[in-house]
């Protein structure tokens, strides 16, 4: 007998010997461990951006650091304060422990926690404990004078938290739907992480190639920079965490195109752009086998941009403007993240029915 | 180990950590004369004489910090919002003899019986109205009642499938029954990690005792989910089970999750489902799944917009339409609150006798009914030396401890009681028995309750144990959670 009435929801997907189909996954769920991951990624992401800024800042003069920090404050979608005054102490706070900031760290770190706990039964105990553990910590910690000298302490133990929940998540949690959408919101979130810093950093250099009629720009893109120069390079490579990786394949000189040509195109280092591209590719790809939904929209979506970023050449992203590169990255990603949540966690009903 | 030298029973009393430990009329768990331990509770007693505060001390804080790092938490209402607490455990364990036990389960598994036979009497035919052993009215005026779920018949007439049931033990050591737990009880996940954490503690004491375990719940209580679903889906395929949770910001969200997660079925918010068709789906990545049983922790209330409250957006809109149409199972089922009115309690020993024609094996606490006349005036002149409760509350809201309250709370009570006397009824304060717990550095003696769960699908099922809810503030009686209570593991013995 067959219970189902005339709705015809019945596919072979739950019948007698439709036994492919293993696990459930509520689209509740699915957005929340989504954003979870996108929650922790960004206050990875901006516990490095301001470490990394902390010690920039010691190198450099007060003038080039505020223009910095104006930057920075962008790049994080963060609330520049009114008056236009930004010091290292009100930098701080703001990206932080500012709760009002919902971009601060204690914010993300709030906000990823609370997403888990939604769905804690659907995560290992280990995963969920450890989350809570640096939800604790985060919570735990006073600012003052002495904690902004030591700030570097905090800043290490967020990186730290994030990178042992994600190991921690990899060797104890089924590399399953769940864990797909937790992948998932990691890389969408770097994706656009990494695309806006290196916008940000593009937009400030005082020639850009769309108003340079001769090639001089793409020639002096191609040449070692110096000084205050050099700092800058190297704060946006180790904001990506990617100094050292960068060393290893073109040695310490730091030239403007291998340094974009690295975050944005390598396939192998994991915050390049393409990279976790291609990582988002594979999770949807995979997300669409399990849910038996191949031909759906992410999956085209981000398999277009996924090799526009493959078989892209740095001098052509140069020449042809690497800002808009880059923000047809952000905006494909954009895209991308709209149909996930419109095919997985927030369809219209008459669709499912139809 | 070496006996103790009963001769001389006051002096160990005054050896750490049972230095300060008090005596009153209350049965002691532990004790039966001053420094005299109970058979049972030998082996624990010899044990804690040995061990250095310290220690203790440590593993108490092991503990609370490993409840705290999995967020083993509850919320506290009415508080600031959603402050999360730990649920406080005490680490010595409550030790219950098999014989004492066998009791018990043979007592509850006899009320849980008689109980479903109440409720399934009362929305249909009324046997027990029409010969006049409850009274009609109690039972049309309780608020619980539900008139939706007159002549529906539930699978297997079973309308409570998950139970908590509240013991105490009396000076003479005798349990009773304070009160039934038949709508969303809540706690067992307490149980759970309380010998998670016990095990930890006393790993060799635990062994050589011969606890009996409850790790089992989890799949027992998916196993009674299971047996309640509708007979079309068993030739189906296995009945898609799901808890139904009121959301985070719940005080027992903890629990939720934890159950969810051990059982291995979906936990769902009231916006995760969907009713089509008197069918109730749950939203998927993959599309629409069928739901065939809920195991709901959201109040009748709350459960369908459409159907009761309509300011509810913990339900689903249509789900009780699915629920009698057949399409879904609920446990429990709709309307099981009247059974557990405390006004209706006064009547289960005669429900039990009606339905079963047996004498109840667990005796209950003297009731006075208030819309009595003549025992009304007798509590309104009596306050300061009984208990009063509201009928349909839970939790020990609503409650007025006559000897521990101030001649204002009387009075409001007693215009309360006078106001609306069938929302009230009153007991005797009871002594409830006190059992040692580790606090400040000591054992110290405190009142305790027990919480037993009972599971009835194909069959009754009891996990040994139970939550035992300890009144941690010196001297008070009162065990919620909610009002500075907290819990221990309870253990009950093999042989």
């Amino acid at each position: 007998m067959n219970g189902y009435g005339n709705s015809n929801l019945d596919g072979p997907l739950h019948g007698p010997m439709g036994g492919r189909r293993q696990t459930t996954m509520l689209s509740r769920v699915a957005d929340s461990l989504y954003w979870m991951s996108r929650y922790l990624e960004r206050a990875e992401h901006t516990a490095r951006l301001i470490d990394v800024d902390f010690e920039l800042r010691l190198d450099q003069s007060p003038e080039a650091g505020s223009g910095r920090w104006r930057r920075l404050l962008e790049s994080l979608h963060a609330p520049i304060p009114e008056d236009g005054k930004i010091d290292a102490t009100t930098l701080t706070h703001i990206l932080t422990l500012d709760k009002t900031n919902s971009s601060s760290i204690i914010s993300c770190v709030t906000a990823a926690r609370e997403n888990l706990r939604q769905v804690r039964e659907q995560c290992s105990s280990a995963m969920w404990e450890q989350l809570n553990r640096l939800y604790l910590h985060v919570n735990s910690t006073m600012a003052g004078e002495a904690w902004l000298l030591h700030s570097y302490v905090f800043f290490r133990a967020v990186r730290d938290g994030a990178h042992l929940f994600h190991g921690v998540t990899d060797s104890t949690m089924s590399h399953g739907e769940g864990w797909q959408y937790i992948q998932l919101g990691r890389f969408v979130e770097r994706t656009d992480a990494v695309a806006r810093l290196i916008g940000a950093h593009l937009g400030r250099l005082p020639h850009s190639v769309e108003n340079s009629l001769d090639n001089s720009y793409a020639i002096s893109m191609d040449q070692a920079v110096e000084s205050e120069e050099y700092l800058e390079w190297v704060g946006l490579l180790k904001s990506c965490a990617a100094f050292e990786a960068y060393c290893k394949k073109y040695t310490a000189e730091l030239r403007p195109l291998r340094v974009a040509e690295f975050l944005l195109l390598n396939p192998e280092f994991p915050h390049s752009v393409r990279f976790s591209v291609d990582k988002v590719h594979t999770a949807l790809q995979a997300i669409a086998e399990l849910t038996e939904r191949k031909a759906e929209q992410p999956v085209r979506l981000a398999g277009r941009l996924r090799a526009s970023l493959s078989f892209s050449q740095i001098d052509e992203v140069m020449t042809s403007g690497a800002s808009a590169f880059v923000d047809s990255v952000r905006q494909q990603c954009g895209q991308a993240h709209a149909a996930i949540h419109h095919i997985y966690f927030d369809y219209p009903v008459e669709s499912a029915l139809a | 180990m070496r006996p103790l030298d009963i001769t001389e029973p006051a002096r160990a009393l005054f050896r750490p950590p049972f230095r300060n430990y008090q005596f009153d009329g209350a049965y002691d768990e532990m004790f039966e004369a001053p420094g005299v331990p109970r058979p049972h509770y030998q082996a624990l007693f010899q044990t804690l004489l040995g061990l250095p505060a310290e220690e203790m001390r440590k593993s108490q804080q092991a503990a609370d910090l490993s409840f705290l790092h999995q967020g083993i938490t509850f919320t506290v209402y009415g508080n600031e919002e959603g402050t999360e607490r730990v649920f406080p455990n005490d680490l010595l364990p409550r030790i219950i003899p098999n014989q004492e036990w066998r009791k018990i389960e043979s007592g509850l598994t006899q009320r849980i019986a008689a109980l479903n036979l109440f409720l399934e009497d009362v929305y249909h035919g009324g046997r027990i109205l029409a010969d006049g052993v409850v009274p009609r009215e109690l039972v049309y005026s309780c608020r619980h009642y539900r008139r939706e779920m007159r002549n529906l018949s539930v699978p297997r007439g079973i309308y409570v499938s998950i139970c908590g049931t509240d013991l105490v033990r009396l000076p003479d050591g005798s349990f009773a029954v304070l009160e039934d737990n038949l709508r969303v009880p809540s706690g067992v996940s307490y149980m759970l990690a309380n010998r998670k954490v016990l095990k930890k503690v006393f790993p060799t004491l635990f062994r050589d005792y011969g606890v009996c375990p409850v790790d089992h719940y989890a799949q027992a209580l998916l196993g009674t989910l299971r047996a309640l679903s509708p007979a079309s889906s068993t030739t189906r395929h296995e009945p898609t089970v799901v808890l139904l949770t009121p959301g985070v910001f719940n005080s027992a969200y903890f629990e939720h999750t934890f159950l969810a997660q051990q059982m291995g079925i979906e936990l769902v918010e009231g916006r995760d489902l969907l009713v089509h068709d008197n069918v109730v789906y749950m939203r998927t990545t993959a599309g629409l799944k069928r739901v065939d049983v809920i195991y709901r922790r959201v109040d009748d209330d709350f459960l369908d917009p459409l159907c009761f409250r309509r300011d509810s957006n913990l339900g689903v809109p249509g789900l009780f339409n699915a629920y009698r149409a057949g399409s879904v199972v609920m446990a429990n089922a709709v309307g099981t609150g009247i059974a557990d009115d405390k006004a209706i309690y006064a009547y289960v020993p005669a429900i039990i006798r009606y339905y079963l024609d047996e004498d109840p094996i667990l005796p209950n606490i003297p009731t006075y009914l208030l819309t009595d006349p003549s025992q009304r005036s007798y509590v309104l002149e009596n306050l300061e030396q009984l208990v009063v409760k509201a009928v349909g509350e839970s939790g020990g809201y609503g409650m007025l401890i006559g000897p521990h309250s101030t001649a204002e709370q009387r009075n409001e009570f007693r215009g309360r009681i006078q106001a609306e006397p069938r929302n009230y009824i009153a007991q005797p304060t009871l002594l409830l028995s006190r059992a040692p717990c580790f606090l400040e550095g000591e054992a110290q003696a405190r009142h305790v309750d027990l919480r037993p769960y009972i599971l009835y699908g194909e069959h009754v099922t009891l996990v040994p144990g139970g939550l035992t809810r300890v009144a941690l503030r010196r001297g008070s009686l009162v065990v919620n959670s909610s009002q500075g209570g907290g819990s221990k593991d309870t253990w009950v013995l093999r042989a």
